[in-house]
């Protein structure tokens, strides 16, 4: 018998979360760490890519973080990428493997990957966006005959910012996955492109009508990538993006996720563009 | 409907005390307070406005979620198990924002902690005669009647009330009680006679249609009335403290010196406060008062109607009297309909 963890949460209270083991840690740069984590036994994650979990140290507090690992590879494991930027995300850091953390979820809706077969899939991802989207690319190559043309454009700050370097050698010799990176600032000895995310899109030139752009980054960079993929003539509705807001419940109750009349926890947060264009404060 | 002989009111209140915690609105400071009553005595039932909405008893400012033990991660919820309670004399106003908080917490994942305290508490309404204050405009917004889901509610008919139950649980209040007449003829032309009587009391004080609002505030988005207020504003959340259907919290951890035993709490926030929206890297999406007044203008008279299908603003005019800046809905959302009206077609 297997419990999906997110059966947890009706049976006590919703705000409970259930313990995680951390079974190792893996530096990726100064601010990023990569998280393997195991559920006790019997309980099962089974998230769509996309969704977020929301994670505790008990006595310091909870974030949203993003699955960063394909479901079909979960089960009772699973895997999140964390930037050290504040108080939960640093006590993480500290924590070494066979430390204990509290989970709940996973919350809200991922990519509606069963729409995306038999089409192009353009993925964005700037900076650490590229762990959401790394359960989707995941989960895509594992049954790449479902899709048709399949892309990856990753931008990051500097050449020694760069997110699962293995992952990213491996889809570049696999060959049937465009890979395109670019950084905003060069280190010596980058001989790659250089240049905001954007600079990228003009290498794709997959036929728009069959094109899904799937888009995570920071709040800045969604405008100017947008701009151009809407150019490109890919429709809105074909537009996937991944919004962040400020979440303190995950559930739909605590009201902080608001924008519009979306609760990003729920609604989100993957949502399309046609979805969000007319809501105001959606892209500002 | 029944009748209850006002001289039998008291004694219906007591007994109700013997199997229920009964709380009522109560004098204090001139003001008027919810409070547990220790004697049918302290009963009031012809009161303004209180300061704080019931909400509190369902949502209470500060609340355990869960403890636990950071070391060996055992964790318990706790759920408050309250006594049957029944909360006496609540005005209509109150009563609908109580029917948005039970649609929002029951919608999606079911909050437990809201449910225990809910499940366990009846509710006695009163048809208000009179306007509470100045500010209070829920004769525009609708909700100077019951709501569909009600339990137990009194009209005042002079020398006794008369009684409609809406629910079992209401019913459970007044079955086999004895205090309860079945009414005469003459009592349904005095209840008649009484509720065509109190509407002219009432003023429509917004100036469009209710069903107006979610479009005026569409047209008002870039109004430049949210600066003009905005400047008034001074982000202190008072507004939100005391209004009826805000629900929105914090959670917060507590721990012990030995970084071992602790709870998880939530407590009342505001989206009108300067972080509320922050995301890391310091974006804000709220980041100045106006956006931020904007953003609660638009939660109450167009967003919540959107996803709960309820408004969440019941005209109960509390944040009119508490804002120290005078920013009120009601000039706030007429002013947005005169301009609205002055430049028709372009945003107000
Ligand atoms: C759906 C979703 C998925 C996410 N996925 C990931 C992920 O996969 N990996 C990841 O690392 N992050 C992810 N995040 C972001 C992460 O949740 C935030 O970085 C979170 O705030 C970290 O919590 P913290 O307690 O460490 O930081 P906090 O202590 O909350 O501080 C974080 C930042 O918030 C701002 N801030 C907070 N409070 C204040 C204040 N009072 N004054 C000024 N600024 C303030 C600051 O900019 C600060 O840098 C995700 C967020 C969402 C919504
Ligand atoms: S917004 Fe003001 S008038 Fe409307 S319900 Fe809340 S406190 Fe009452
Ligand atoms: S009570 Fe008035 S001043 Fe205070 S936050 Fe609300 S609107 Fe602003
Ligand atoms: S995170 Fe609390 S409502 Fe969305």
């Amino acid at each position: 018998m297997t419990t999906l963890l997110r059966e947890t949460l009706d049976h006590s209270s919703i705000y409970m979360p259930t313990p995680a083991r951390i079974v190792a840690v893996e530096q990726f740069t100064e601010l990023e760490k990569w998280f393997h984590l195991e559920l006790p036994s019997g309980f099962t994650i089974a998230h769509q890519p996309g969704q977020f979990v929301e994670v505790s140290v008990l006595g310091i507090g909870e974030a949203p973080i993003s699955i960063c690992s394909s479901p079909a590879r979960s089960n009772g494991a699973f895997e999140l990428c964390v930037r050290r930027v504040g108080k939960l995300t640093e006590a993480l850091h500290r924590l070494e493997p066979g430390s204990m953390i509290g989970v709940r979820g996973p919350f809200g809706h991922g990519f509606p990957i069963d729409r995306f077969q038999g089409k192009d899939i353009v993925f964005v991802a700037g900076g650490l966006g590229l762990a959401p989207l790394r359960s989707l690319i995941t989960e895509v190559l594992d049954e790449r005959g479902k899709y048709g043309r399949v892309a990856l454009l990753y931008g990051a700050r500097t050449p020694n910012d760069f997110l699962f370097p293995a992952d990213l050698k491996a889809w570049a010799e696999r060959g049937d996955i465009e890979c395109h990176v670019t950084v905003d600032r060069p280190t010596d000895g980058w001989d790659g492109h250089v240049g905001v995310i954007t600079t990228l899109l003009p290498k794709i030139d997959f036929p728009a009508r069959n094109t899904i752009a799937t888009v995570v980054g920071p709040p800045v960079m969604y405008k100017f990538v947008l701009q151009d993929l809407l150019a490109k003539g890919i429709a809105e509705g074909n537009i996937w993006l991944s919004f962040e807001r400020q979440m303190k419940c995950g559930v739909g109750k605590c009201g902080h996720c608001q924008m519009h009349h979306i609760y990003t926890c729920q609604t989100g947060p993957v949502l399309s563009y046609a979805e969000v264009k007319d809501l105001e404060e959606a892209l500002s | 409907m029944r009748i209850l002989p006002k001289h039998l009111l008291n004694a219906w209140v007591e007994r109700l005390r013997i199997d229920h915690r009964v709380v009522a609105p109560r004098e204090s400071h001139g003001q008027y307070i919810f409070d547990e009553i220790t004697s049918a005595d302290e009963l009031v039932l012809d009161y303004h406005s209180s300061v704080l909405p019931p909400k509190k008893y369902f949502l209470p400012p500060r609340e355990d979620l869960f403890t636990f033990n950071a070391k060996t991660m055992e964790m318990s919820p706790v759920i408050e198990e309250i006594e049957p309670t029944v909360i006496m004399a609540l005005h209509t106003c109150d009563l609908h924002a109580i029917q948005l908080l039970d649609r929002i917490q029951g919608t999606g994942h079911v909050d437990q902690h809201y449910q225990a305290r809910r499940r366990k508490t009846a509710l006695v309404s009163i048809e208000c005669m009179q306007p509470c204050m100045d500010q209070a405009f829920c004769k525009s917004l609708g909700t100077l009647s019951v709501p569909e889901q009600f339990d137990v509610h009194l009209t005042d008919l002079g020398d006794r009330y008369a009684v409609d139950v809406g629910s079992d649980a209401g019913e459970a209040l007044i079955r086999g009680m004895g205090f309860f007449w079945k009414p005469s003829d003459t009592d349904y032309d005095r209840f008649n006679e009484v509720m065509a009587g109190k509407w002219p009391n009432f003023d429509y004080r917004l100036d469009c249609d209710v069903t107006d609002l979610p479009n005026l505030l569409g047209a008002s988005h870039d109004s430049t009335l949210w600066d003009e207020i905005g400047e008034r504003c001074l982000s202190c959340g008072q507004c939100t403290k005391v209004c009826p259907t805000c629900y929105c919290f914090d959670v917060v951890d507590e721990i012990d010196l030995k970084l071992e035993k602790g709870k998880r709490v939530r407590v009342w926030d505001s989206c009108l406060l300067e972080k509320f929206a922050v995301v890391a890297g310091g974006h804000d999406f709220r980041n100045s008062r106006a956006n931020r007044l904007r953003h609660r203008f638009m939660r109450k008279g167009k967003y919540q109607l959107e996803a709960y299908g309820l408004l969440g603003c019941v005209g109960c005019g509390r944040c009119a009297l508490s804002c120290p800046a005078h920013i009120t809905p009601i000039a706030t959302l007429n002013t947005l309909n005169e301009r609205r009206q002055a430049s028709p077609g372009e945003s107000a």
